[in-house]
């Protein structure tokens, strides 16, 4: 057996498994028998449980990083429009922070310094702080793909002529009111492509979360691989599951690309 | 409440649009120095001249999209050259329609006469929905409620144009060289939609190039010429009877 160890976990058993290992466990068990290529997640009970966790966090991380980074776009493009003189050099700086530092840094700085001064509770014995490592990992990602977003943002709403705006403006709009119901619907349509780039490096990049602990599938992929030692196949798994999120993704967001297509314009 | 607008004590006998010696400069340019007019209720204007000679740049003073360096816009009694300007307010009782039509290319036509009674003016929305298709049948475009304005020509935008802008129930209309952008046959269609609205006794200022209409529908006729008015008069006498070298001059070479 190559199964090194799993503190407290007991023994592989996939009779009683869930129906799916029923279903390959022992395709995968004889291909390691026969072959030596180890892809214990696929007919190990545990070992499967802690892959199936894995993939609802990362997808769960994902949605989070990915909405937060695009609130922050939104909001930050429309700040860097504002009258007020702090709004704009606040988000200059920023901007400006979280393009030139490394996400990784950010990562490790917001849970090991923002974390440590954030209020925690009495967890039975020891602190427990209110913001895990999943959520500092969702604020650091979506703060850092969202300085991307503001400047995708704003490259989409100066695209808008300054005459639609007018427009609006003339009609009693106010400037916030403009850039909801005007600027932005049409700023977004321009700026989607770039949008999605952006998107696709953040899904990518939710792999650094590994970094603070959080099991998702870079992090359990590691563990998986220490306890089993099969680097090769793990590493084929990693590939195959984060190409397979991409396409979703960049398939998502082509669906919405053309559903937004607005007829004659552009 | 927010459908009273406020007046300050003007009255109709007063006139709606008063402009007094407005001066207005971009920069070390400047495009205005000293334009007086008056506009009464019901009185549609036609400003003329060569380019350049500040006439747009006078109507967008009308609504505050830009603003002023010296003198005084009242409308209805608003004074717009105030820096606590209620912006709303005015905008209410001012329509625009502008050369490029600007509509929002993402909705359709009858979206872009809806959209802004509703997100501005807070109307109930079946209200407003009948509101635009009164409105769209007035401007001839009947059918055409659904089609985005990508998809209409020139002259169909402007007329989706002026319809957005009267769906906001404006007291006074501004038109900034609306036929300016379109080919000879479209001019037509739009300019019959604004003399309806004349006839039926919309205030209007003007800023066209079109002297045959300008002659036809204008109760008064303003030439301006680098950043003054030259002369003004009713059409009958504007045109027949000019007086100063430069409208004379101007007039020769467009009409």
């Amino acid at each position: 057996m190559a199964r090194l160890s799993i503190a407290g976990a007991a023994p592989a058993s996939f009779e009683g498994g869930g129906s799916l290992l029923e279903l390959f466990g022992d395709f995968f068990k004889q291909l390691y028998d026969t072959t030596g290529w180890n892809f214990v997640i696929f007919y190990d009970q545990v070992e499967w449980d802690r892959f199936i966790a894995a993939i609802w966090t990362t997808i769960k991380l994902i949605i989070a990083c990915l909405i937060f980074s695009v609130i922050v776009g939104v909001v930050g493009a429309w700040a860097q429009g504002a009258k007020s003189k702090l709004l704009r050099y606040g988000m200059a700086g920023y901007i400006q922070f979280f393009r030139n530092t490394p996400p990784f840094v950010q990562i490790l700085f917001f849970y090991f310094v923002l974390g440590n001064l954030t209020p925690s509770y009495d967890a039975g014995g020891y602190q427990e702080a209110y913001i895990g490592s999943f959520g500092w990992a969702v604020i650091s990602l979506g703060f850092f793909a969202g300085a991307f977003n503001t400047e995708i943002f704003r490259s989409g709403i100066e695209a808008v002529p300054e005459s639609t705006q007018e427009a609006a403006s003339a009609l009693g709009y106010t400037r916030l009111q403009s850039y909801i119901y005007v600027v932005f619907p049409l700023a977004f349509r321009v700026c989607l492509p770039a949008l999605n780039n952006n998107l696709v490096n953040l899904l990518k990049t939710t792999t650094l979360a590994y970094g603070i602990a959080v099991p998702e599938m870079m992090y359990t992929a590691n563990q998986v691989w220490s306890d089993n030692v099969n680097v090769p196949e793990m590493m084929i798994i990693l590939f195959i599951f984060y190409v397979g999120l991409v396409a979703i993704l960049v398939w998502g967001m082509h669906r919405w690309e053309k559903s937004m297509k607005i007829p004659g314009y552009g | 409440m927010s459908d009273a607008k406020k007046t300050n004590g003007w009255t109709p006998r007063q006139p709606m649009v008063s402009i007094k010696d407005v001066h207005k400069s971009f920069g070390d340019l400047e495009v205005l120095k000293g334009v007086s007019l008056d506009v009464m209720k019901g009185e549609c204007i036609c400003i003329i001249g060569p380019s350049g000679s500040g006439k747009s740049t006078l109507i967008r003073c009308v609504n505050a999209l830009n603003d002023i360096q010296k003198g005084s816009i009242l409308v209805e009694g608003q004074e717009v050259n105030d820096p606590d300007l209620d912006k709303l307010e005015l905008r209410k009782k001012v329509g625009m329609v502008f050369q490029q039509y600007n509509l929002f290319p993402h909705k359709t036509a009858i979206e872009n006469i809806m959209m802004a009674p509703i997100t501005v003016l807070k109307q109930d929305k079946d209200e407003v929905a009948e509101h635009a298709a009164s409105l769209i049948r007035k401007v001839r475009l009947g059918g055409k409620e659904n089609s985005y304005p990508g998809e209409l020509s020139g002259g169909q935008q402007q007329r989706v144009a002026i319809a957005r802008s009267l769906a906001m129930n404006p007291d006074v209309m501004l038109f900034d060289e609306v036929t300016a952008a379109l080919d000879p046959e479209t001019v037509k269609e739009v300019l019959v939609t604004i003399q309806d609205l004349a006839e039926e006794g919309m205030t209007c200022i003007l800023v066209t190039h079109e002297m045959g209409f300008a002659n036809e529908v204008a109760n008064h006729i303003y030439f301006t010429d680098l950043g003054v008015i030259v002369e003004h008069g009713p059409p009958k006498t504007f045109f027949k009877k000019a007086k100063d070298p430069r409208t004379k001059e101007f007039l020769s070479q467009i009409l």
